[in-house]
């Protein structure tokens, strides 16, 4: 069986740099930071004051007045990047066989918010005040669901949930549930919102955030010898994927191809990543093979990067386990130097700065990075972003649990 | 309370709930569920809000027997706690 060709035909985002992808990318190629203060609740008594969150989302714009307190908002980020991107990829719902259209949406934390306002409330008021929706609207897959049912798809639906490589994950599987001609159609991404009270002080209680609270905007910094953690980000990325000859037959216009889907496991600690960079490798390895390029071939990578010192020198191994000497030819950023890590979406919307960097031919920078630590010594775009001949990108994800992927996406 | 404060309370808190826009929709007679657009679910979470903004419980046995505004309007009517 050969294998089918899955084409990205659509683009939509929510971030903390933008409402849309056009606001997003402007900003992401200009180095501006999206973190700030947080204003949503009081961080008086929270070691980290910091996070790259959604500006100005009026979820009325996307979805019923009386859905809107149903489900958490990080659904409705998704829902509102899902918006923007069936609408880009100019599909037509009256005429698609919606029965072969599906959704994959994944998430990282879920609805942790809505959780958090509902225990409350029980601990002060009993049970009876729990929400009827606490449940629908908080369980991950709503990610997938909600937007389905919106848009009548009932082709496959279901969220992977594999932390910070959830996005990744389900875009590689959707675009695998494409070739394999379960569908034609799949919308796919990534969704979060994890900001909240116990969302900020459980990453702070891992050790795992900035704490540059005096300085938002230089907080996220991979790479750089000074960076002392990552920053929260929240938002969603979402990608219409379609079958190549669908997507030529409707006269789509086609952003890119996605060749290749990497996966793999550290198998070694919860929340550490594996420091010898092999298990990153592999994943990188894997990609390459699904895609059927050599390691020379990859012009570009968006790093998984997040800015913590543990987490970024390890990812730079990997890149020099897969690629030797290459490795220090190809522009490598981490666009999270701007966005903070959005979890679960990352892996989106980080597929989606690689497919306008393809594009547009140019690459994006990663802000902040003043003076590399030891072992970080690659072309990591620093502070500006450049014109490039790009034909084959490359974007890493690596999740809590040792969970790993890459997707591979090329001019087509 | 008078009985026309009271069905101004549930009015609002119809609209607020179910996101009705044409409250002129909201007529003793109108069901709940067919004529408001409200599902299963969001039928609990308007007793809820009646029984938060208004103090008051409404045990399920009654609520279920809730279907139209009139039958929501006699009920809290005659079961409001009076103040003294």
């Amino acid at each position: 069986m050969t294998k089918r060709r899955v084409v990205i035909t659509g683009l939509g985002m929510i971030t903390p740099l933008g409402l849309n992808v056009t606001q997003t990318w402007a900003n992401i190629l200009a180095g501006k930071s999206g973190v700030e203060l947080v204003q949503q609740f009081n961080t008086d008594d929270m070691t980290v004051k910091i996070a790259a969150s959604v500006k100005d989302f009026d979820p009325t714009q996307y979805l019923p007045r009386k859905d809107v307190k149903k489900i958490d908002r990080f659904i409705q980020y998704g829902h509102a990047a899902s918006l923007e991107a069936v609408a880009h990829s100019g599909l037509d719902l009256e005429k698609i066989d919606l029965t072969r259209a599906g959704v994959a949406i994944g998430s990282g934390i879920g609805g942790l918010g809505l959780i958090e306002r509902n225990t409350q409330t029980m601990l002060e008021r009993g049970p009876r005040k729990i929400s009827p929706f606490l449940i629908p609207g908080s369980i991950i897959n709503m990610a997938s669901g909600y937007p389905s049912i919106h848009f009548g798809f009932q082709g496959p639906n279901f969220s992977i949930v594999t932390a910070c490589t959830s996005a990744a994950h389900s875009i590689g599987y959707a675009a695998r549930t494409i070739a394999y001609d379960d569908a034609d159609i799949m919308l796919a991404g990534g969704t979060e919102d994890a900001t909240c009270r116990v969302g900020l002080g459980g990453f702070a209680a891992l050790r795992a955030l900035s704490t540059r609270n005096d300085d938002p905007t230089q907080a996220s910094r991979p790479w750089d010898k000074d960076r002392d953690g990552f920053v929260l980000g929240d938002g969603a990325g979402m990608l219409v994927l379609e079958e190549y000859e669908h997507a030529k037959a409707r006269g789509a216009t086609i952003y890119a191809e996605l060749t290749g889907f990497g996966l793999g496991a550290d198998a070694q600690h919860m929340t550490m990543n594996d420091q010898t960079g092999q298990a990153p490798s592999r994943c990188i390895n894997n990609a390459l093979k699904d895609a059927a390029l050599n390691p020379e071939q990859i012009d570009y990578i968006n790093a998984h990067a997040t800015s913590t010192p543990v987490g970024d020198p390890a990812e730079v191994k990997a890149i020099k386990l897969s690629f030797g000497d290459h490795a220090y030819k190809i522009p490598v950023s981490s666009t999270k130097s701007m966005t903070g890590h959005l979890l679960g979406a990352a892996g989106a919307i980080e597929a989606i700065f690689s497919i306008l960097a393809l594009q547009d031919q140019v690459v994006p920078p990663t802000i902040n990075l003043h003076e590399t630590s030891e072992g970080c010594d690659l072309d990591f775009v620093p502070l500006e972003a450049r014109d490039a001949k790009l034909t084959h990108v490359l974007s890493n994800s690596f999740g809590f649990g040792g969970a790993n992927g890459t997707l591979i996406f090329s001019k087509c | 309370m008078s009985k026309e404060d009271i069905q101004a309370k549930i009015n609002a808190i119809i609209v607020e709930q179910l996101g009705v826009e044409d409250p002129a929709k909201i007529v003793p007679e109108a069901s709940i569920i067919d004529d408001l657009g409200a599902d299963s679910l969001d039928t609990v979470e308007l007793i809820m809000a009646i029984e938060e903004e208004l103090g008051m419980d409404i045990p399920d046995d009654a609520a279920t027997k809730l279907t139209t505004v009139g039958e929501v309007y006699a009920f809290v009517e005659e079961n409001l706690p009076k103040a003294d």
